[in-house]
């Protein structure tokens, strides 16, 4: 067992969101952190983003090398180009990615990544699509979990005369990938619909509002239905785009309880975020499912649970030994601090799209 | 600069305003450069560095174009007129 | 003095924006389309001339038949009607006839078309909201199936059948909210409002019109399966009702077209293989709802309905492209490369919604550059792509714009420029012309000058 768990500690380990906008960080730099904050990890750490200014790729304290991927919208086969590219300098023996929008090109290149000899704890198609915005709330309810009362709609009279079908204000606009608005009138919710539907398309959710405590869960699913390593967090102050900027770990057994049902439910594998809302009743209402850590994911491992850590340690079936019930209470406060790029490794990263091992 | 007649060639006035603004560029033979005035980095094709470094060492244009020529193959006529669309591009960049 | 000279390209820098758009995936000028189907692009261009136009009867006939496999795996009967207006000329409607397919047909003109080229009338479903008298007498006559749209054609249809006292078996056309489509409101019947069912109880009141066929098309492009599920649905709960109480008996569902093609719609953030369902996603949605629909009425003893499809974008867009040649260069102000082509929207209609791919035709060297490409016309909205990614191009170097084979062929213009050859690359590699290009006397043709205007023309010195 332990040469095993020393071989995990040799690996090289890519991890992608290594973007960090000052009031919007990707998980990836976090991710990065709990890795290599690991007692005895000797392995690679490989930075992987989408844009120059993503810091983790230059922060040699967090990653040994970092890369550029090409943009979802280009397509798979140019995601797996470029993987194919990096796979032949750094070795990858695991890939963790961090962000939404990539997991599906992801799960459809999986045979062909794990070809290169890259692994990966990934969700497979069918459990990812059931959480998409517009399916999350069918496959929630018939397991018996709340969600808000949403309905799809593809004009916007809708607003006129939603009232008479139940619908009164303040109600959530959203869009079916990303984006969404709380209109407070019809105008709000027109000027709403629009602005969505230009850049998202058809249909626009319509969302009822639930007022109350947003509180959120991340871990891992072992893909036969279990819940491993999971921690609870409730955001104690946001920022003014509604971003975390302190929160603490809290013990909250209706999630955990909404949790274990959808990850049963699901057959989940893979990392996962729960997002809920409890309102004033005490009610949980189930928002959003990601597939993926959270960007708070470093309060996972400082209170006890280092998730990507179990992450490769499930990958690679050793015993999970980073995972210890977590403490209540443990607080974290989000700060922003200036990464120092030289003019070599800024001409690397915009040129060459990379910057290599240092030797 | 002499303003009383028409230049010989229509970007011997470019090189008379930009030659000092082009001497401050540090090239890169990857093809970044980057103007330490400004800031301001960039991406130049190869041909583009060539004609950088030509006109880095010197602000005789019909030299330059007799440099490239003897190098490259491309004809006289090709050559003014993409290096017209150049200074174009450097004009706007180089302010 | 011989030494060998290097090669030259556009000299060319590109100001570096951070937080924008980076270019790390394939390497640059690695990806181009040198054939079609086998055949060369430079020979096809010489032979033919630029633009052109250079359709796959290899690719349309496997498209076909793989629509029609996907679907009569899980369903049979099934027909394939093929809409003519997504690409009506001969040798594509000609293709696909012999492969089973029938004609769907929305104008007088689209119904001579078939006609002519000699799809039999039973053969034919003729839809679309403009039918006059003449040529609904004729369809009548010839016993094409009519697709109902309106109460006045209904009335007038009526009327025909009652003269000539012919027995005539019609479809009507329904539209209704789906929850995943806009309501194409405008074609057909209301089912919400009740004006379908009011249709259905006055054919079948109609001593000549027996009420066959329910027809509705949600659509076009559409990403999400679940719309077809609930278009099935609505379908076939309206059939339950009206066989009750209209005295119908339905022989067919048509379902109408809409599945996407591989094609990059604008503003689409995903990748197209990622929104764009394959032909057994479809199938699977749309067959799975009707068995299980109408289980109980087969149950019953009544005659299995035939399953009615009008794909038309999915089965011919990627099987034709369109080769485009540079004629100009120009550094835009706000320092972006732009090339003026020698096609435009003139005959890529297209090119207003969807982003097409477009691939140079040799391995271009230099650094990508955000570009933009315009068409030949004196208009400002003549773009064929606003914003991608290419190497330095040089005039004469030809492009390779795809998939063009959907509404682009029937909805082109003739405006300021004549329309260039369409060709088809056959099976065994080798090229017909089509549709040969136009000329000045074509276009003429259609003219007369009166006498007193011809000549005595009055310039000034
Ligand atoms: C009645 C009808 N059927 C079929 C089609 C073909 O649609 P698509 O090309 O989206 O498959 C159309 C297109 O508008 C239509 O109106």
């Amino acid at each position: 067992m332990k040469t095993n768990t020393k071989k995990i500690k040799q690996l090289t380990i890519a991890v992608t969101g290594m973007n960090a906008r000052a009031d919007n960080p990707g998980p990836g730099v976090a991710v990065a952190r709990c890795l290599r904050e690991v007692i005895g990890f000797t392995g690679k750490i490989i930075g992987l983003g989408y844009d120059v200014l993503d810091p983790g790729l230059f922060q040699t304290e967090l990653t040994d090398a970092g890369y550029l991927l090409p943009y979802p919208s280009a397509g798979e086969d140019e995601l797996l180009s470029r993987l194919d590219y990096i796979q032949q300098r750094e070795k990858i023996d695991v890939l963790i990615p961090c962000l939404d929008a990539e997991i599906l090109s992801l799960i459809h290149l999986q045979e062909q990544i794990a070809a290169l000899g890259i692994k990966m704890l990934l969700p497979t198609e069918t459990q990812l699509q059931c959480r998409n915005k517009d399916r999350l709330h069918q496959f929630a309810n018939q397991i018996g979990i709340k969600t808000p009362e949403q309905t799809p709609i593809t004009s916007s009279s809708f607003f006129y005369d939603c009232a008479k079908k139940g619908w009164t204000y303040p109600l959530v606009v959203k869009g079916q990938f990303y984006d969404a608005g709380i209109a407070h009138n019809p105008e709000q919710a027109v000027g709403l619909f629009h602005r969505i539907a230009a850049v998202w398309g058809m249909p626009i959710l319509v969302q009822k509002l639930i007022e109350g405590d947003e509180v959120n869960l991340t871990g891992l699913g072992d893909g036969n239905g279990k819940l491993l390593g999971a921690v609870m967090m409730r955001k104690r102050a946001v920022t003014d785009k509604g971003k975390a900027w302190a929160g603490m770990t809290v013990h909250d057994a209706g999630l955990l309880n909404a949790a274990e049902k959808l990850v049963a439910g699901l057959t989940w594998s893979g990392p996962l975020e729960v997002e809920m809302m409890r309102d004033k009743h005490g009610d949980y209402y189930l928002i959003e499912i990601n597939p993926r850590f959270p960007a708070w994911i470093y309060l996972a491992k400082a209170s006890g649970n280092n998730l990507p850590w179990a992450l490769l340690e499930i990958l690679h079936q050793q015993p999970l030994s980073e995972l210890t019930p977590p403490i209540a209470g443990t607080l974290f406060i989000r700060y922003a601090q200036e990464t120092i790029v030289s003019l070599a490794d800024f001409e690397a990263m915009m040129m060459n799209g990379e910057r290599a091992v240092a030797v | 600069m002499n303003t009383q007649h028409h230049p010989e060639h229509p970007l011997d006035s470019f090189l008379a305003v930009y030659s000092d603004s082009l001497k401050r560029l540090a090239l890169n033979d990857s093809g970044f450069v980057f103007d330490p005035m400004s800031g301001q980095s960039f991406t130049v094709n190869p041909c583009g560095l060539e004609l950088l470094k030509l006109m880095q060492k010197q602000a005789d244009v019909t030299l330059i174009e007799q440099q490239i020529l003897q190098e490259f193959a491309v004809s006289a006529d090709v050559l003014e007129r993409n290096f017209l669309e150049f200074s174009e591009q450097l004009r706007r960049y180089l302010k | 003095m011989t030494h060998t000279l290097k090669t030259w390209q556009k000299p060319s820098i590109t100001p570096h924006q951070l937080g924008t758009l980076n270019k790390f995936g394939r390497p640059v000028g690695g990806d181009y389309v040198e054939k079609i189907d086998g055949v060369a692009v430079d020979d096809l261009l010489r032979d033919y001339g630029s633009p052109l136009f250079v359709l796959s009867e290899k690719r349309l006939r496997d498209n076909i038949r793989q629509l029609k496999r996907a679907f009569e795996s899980r369903y049979q009967p099934v027909i394939h009607a093929w809409s003519y207006k997504t690409n009506y000329l001969n040798a594509v409607c000609a293709t696909l006839h012999q492969e089973g397919s029938w004609a769907e047909v929305v104008s007088a003109f689209e119904y001579e078309k078939a006609r002519a080229l000699g799809v039999p009338a039973s053969r034919i479903l003729f839809n679309g909201p403009h039918k006059k008298r003449a040529i609904l007498e004729r369809c009548v006559k010839e016993g094409a199936r009519i697709h109902i749209d309106n109460l006045d054609e209904l009335y007038l249809l009526d009327a025909i059948a009652r003269e000539l006292d012919i027995f005539t078996s019609v479809t009507i056309r329904l539209n209704f909210e789906t929850g995943y489509t806009e309501a194409w409101s405008r074609f057909g019947f209301n089912l919400e409002s009740g004006a379908a069912f009011d249709a259905a109880i006055r054919i079948g009141n109609s001593s000549h019109l027996k009420l066959r066929g329910l027809h509705s098309h949600v659509g076009t492009f559409i990403l999400d399966t679940r719309a077809y599920q609930v278009e099935v649905e609505k379908l076939c709960d309206f059939m339950e009702l009206i066989e009750q109480q209209a005295h119908a008996l339905i022989d067919s569902l048509d379902i109408g077209g809409g599945f996407a093609s591989q094609n990059a719609v604008q503003g689409l953030y995903l990748p197209t293989e990622q929104v764009v369902p394959t032909m057994s996603q479809y199938a699977d949605a749309i067959c799975s709802t009707l068995i299980t629909k109408t289980a109980q009425r087969e149950a019953q003893g009544k005659p299995r309905l035939t399953l009615i499809l009008e794909s038309g974008r999915a089965v011919v867009d990627d099987a034709e492209v369109l080769i485009s040649s540079v004629v100009g260069s120009k550094r835009l102000p706000d320092g972006r490369a732009s090339y003026i082509m020698d096609a435009g929207v003139n005959l890529l209609f297209t090119a207003f919604w969807y982003n097409h791919k477009v691939k140079p035709t040799r391995s271009l060297q230099g650094i990508a550059e955000e570009t933009v490409l315009y068409g030949p016309l004196c208009m400002n909205i003549d773009i064929v792509r606003q914003s991608i990614s290419l190497p330095p191009l040089s005039v004469g170097d030809s492009l390779v714009i795809s998939p063009v084979g959907a509404y682009n062929n029937t909805q082109w213009l003739q405006f300021i420029e004549y329309r260039p050859a369409i060709v088809m690359v056959h099976e065994n590699g080798e090229v017909s012309v089509i549709r040969r290009a136009e000329n000045l006397a074509d276009i003429n043709s259609f003219e007369s000058l009166p006498d007193h205007l011809n000549g005595q023309f009055n310039f000034s010195e």
